[in-house]
């Protein structure tokens, strides 16, 4: 479970989280949603703990994540924005750097590696060298890095960028896969279509500040919107083209 | 500790596999100084050779004139070699580098020089050819000799003694050669180990700070519970050991190149076996974190590979700028100058190079301050590698 307590963050001038609450629970997928700019990847910066908050909190399984950061981060899996790998490495030796450095013996590794390599279909290229991977290939490995230590947690921000259809597909089907296994999963995205097909609750940002937190049903009900998206749209107070 | 030691080892194997980190760290830094210095003796060797082995050769128009100086010159081992030449073929003849340098006597010569009047001899030479100025040398002394030879003998014949016209007696006694070309030859040298010893840890500085923001890895790194000064620490201790690689084996050519050149025959007696490269290794040492944690800290600003090698091109500098002072004030190994890094070990490798005795404490004083320099270093890295701005 990953909450969020009344984050605010000031960036010189700017309020870039001005009051953000949020719970994601576990066996959901929470989606963080917001324009360009609306203080998503802050709020989950200060979720996984590498930036602090001006005031307001977050916690991993009630464990506070400026507290108690290491212990907080390690029930945490985090696919950043940016999810860059070492290109002169081999997928698995990817892994298996970031899992030593989650304090992970060597058989552990070696045995999360073959569930990874088998539950995100890695067999082929475990062991090539990155530098040569598709984007495909790459998200895949990101992901498999995000969880070699088995977090019940997992963040991702805007994992979908820069994929093709039939990678976000594949990301899909994996994010699924890991809800049913009792996960906890939040991730940010701009893209409608991604959350609508993807979440059961949606937490929408917007100027710093927390706009809607339901059901993606319930959104849609309340605003009396057909779809998400002029959901979305209302919610935020730009639907004036829309209708 | 443990964070510390995973980091280091991926670090290393990863940089391993990177052909710019081999080349730069294990072949171009290493060997560029040892070939470079070995090209330099050799070609400084060949001039001296050839400055003292050639019989000194003149060319010389008009010889029929002079008969007396002709005698002259040949008495003192002058290969002479006659030509008819007019004054502007002369010139044309030295300008486009035919002849070193031609002595030409004028038509009237013989008769001024019967009458004793001062007879011309015109010299044609090339003062910027900086490679005939000991031919040129050589002939004016000779010419000059000659003329005092015959004054003497002017002077002797009218009952005057000849030494009344030599007033001051000028005895030259030149201190520079040898050892002071050895000194000079020594700075290039040490400031060549230097340099292989920063170049080692160039690129895996770039790579372990810079290149982990420009591929997009640094986030997901800074979210993983280790702290930040492992992370540093593991990859400053990374480049470390590159620079080590790197120096060892830059003193390894080192000890090659000496072998092939004869460096007796400038006068030197600095000499490198492998007992003296130990010695030259363990003096660098303490220099090799101070130079890890420098271009470490300095890489971590930057954001792309091409900005931290601007930066770190400039830090490659900084060694040569003690060692530029220490040859322009020749400083000579002293105390409170082993306070001072790369300046220190330039100074102590020169004295163990002249086989110069080195005290204990210098080299304690040596490898205390760049090692508490290299601390600072370090622990300014790890300070702003906790800044949130690292992300920024």
């Amino acid at each position: 479970m990953i909450e969020a307590r009344a984050l605010h963050k000031r960036f010189g001038s700017v309020e870039a989280v001005k009051d953000v609450s949020f719970t994601a629970r576990n066996g959901e997928i929470t989606g963080l949603l917001g324009a360009n700019g609306a203080g998503k990847s802050t709020c989950l910066r200060m979720i996984y703990g590498v930036i602090a908050p001006d005031s307001g909190h977050a916690a991993i399984d009630g464990i506070d994540v400026q507290g108690e950061t290491s212990t907080a981060r390690a029930k945490l899996g985090v696919l950043p924005h940016a999810t860059g790998l070492y290109g002169n490495l081999t997928a698995r030796e990817n892994i298996a750097y970031f899992g030593s450095l989650q304090g992970i013996g060597a058989k552990r590794i070696a045995r999360r590696c073959e569930e990874l390599a088998h539950s995100l279909e890695m067999q082929g290229f475990m062991d090539r060298r990155v530098k040569g991977f598709s984007q495909g290939q790459r998200i895949k490995t990101a992901l498999a890095r995000a969880l070699v230590h088995e977090p019940e947690n997992l963040v991702l921000d805007e994992p979908t960028n820069g994929l093709d259809v039939m990678a976000i597909r594949k990301l899909r089907e994996m994010l699924q896969g890991l809800r049913a296994q009792g996960h906890c999963i939040l991730f940010s995205s701009h893209v409608m279509q991604e959350v609508a097909a993807l979440c059961d609750r949606v937490v929408i940002i917007g100027g710093g500040l927390l706009l809607a937190d339901d059901a993606p049903a319930a959104i849609r009900e309340r605003t009396g919107a057909a779809s998400l998206e002029q959901a979305f749209l209302r919610v935020l107070g730009q639907d004036a083209g829309v209708q | 500790m443990r964070a510390l030691i995973i980091v280091f080892a991926k670090e290393f194997i990863e940089n391993l596999r990177d052909r710019r980190t081999l080349i730069s760290a294990l072949l171009f830094g290493p060997l560029f100084g040892p070939l470079l210095f070995g090209a330099m003796v050799t070609r400084m060797l060949d001039q001296n050779s050839f400055e003292a082995d050639s019989a000194p050769q003149l060319t010389i128009s008009g010889s029929e004139l002079a008969p007396g100086l002709v005698r002259y010159l040949k008495s003192h081992d002058v290969t002479l070699k006659a030509a008819a030449l007019s004054e502007e073929d002369a010139k044309a003849a030295v300008r486009s580098g035919r002849e070193p340098v031609i002595v030409i006597v004028p038509p009237e010569y013989p008769a001024r020089f019967e009458s004793a009047l001062p007879a011309p001899v015109l010299v044609v030479a090339d003062s910027a050819d900086s490679q005939q100025r000991k031919n040129v040398d050589r002939a004016r002394a000779l010419l000059s000799n000659y003329g005092s030879a015959i004054a003497q003998q002017r002077l002797q014949v009218r009952g005057v003694n000849p030494l009344l016209a030599v007033p001051v007696a000028v005895h030259d006694l030149d201190v520079a050669t040898p050892t002071g070309r050895a000194v000079a030859i020594l700075g290039f040298m040490t400031y060549f180990v230097l340099f292989a010893l920063l170049m080692g840890g160039l690129y895996l500085a770039i790579d372990s700070t810079a290149g982990e923001r420009e591929r997009g890895s640094l986030e997901a790194l800074l979210s993983l519970p280790v702290q930040r000064s492992a992370l540093v620490g593991g990859k400053i201790l990374a480049t470390c050991a590159y620079m080590c690689l790197s120096l060892g084996i830059s003193l390894c050519a080192f000890v090659v190149v000496f072998r092939f050149v004869p460096l007796e025959r400038l006068g030197m007696s600095a000499n490198l076996g492998a007992g003296t490269a130990l010695k030259l290794f363990a003096i660098c040492l303490p220099f090799v974190p101070l130079g890890a944690a420098l271009m470490t800290f300095v890489a971590s600003f930057t954001r792309t590979y091409r900005e931290a090698q601007t930066y770190l091109t400039s830090v490659l500098l900084i060694p040569t700028l003690p060692i530029a002072f220490a040859s322009i004030y020749s400083l000579k190994t002293k105390g409170s100058l082993m306070f001072i890094p790369s300046l220190s070990q330039h100074l102590l490798m020169t004295s163990v190079l002249k086989a110069e005795p080195v005290s204990g404490t210098d080299l304690l004083v040596s490898a205390g301050a760049s090692l508490a320099v290299a601390l600072i270093l370090a622990l300014l890295t790890a300070r702003h590698w906790r800044r949130e701005t690292m992300l920024l």
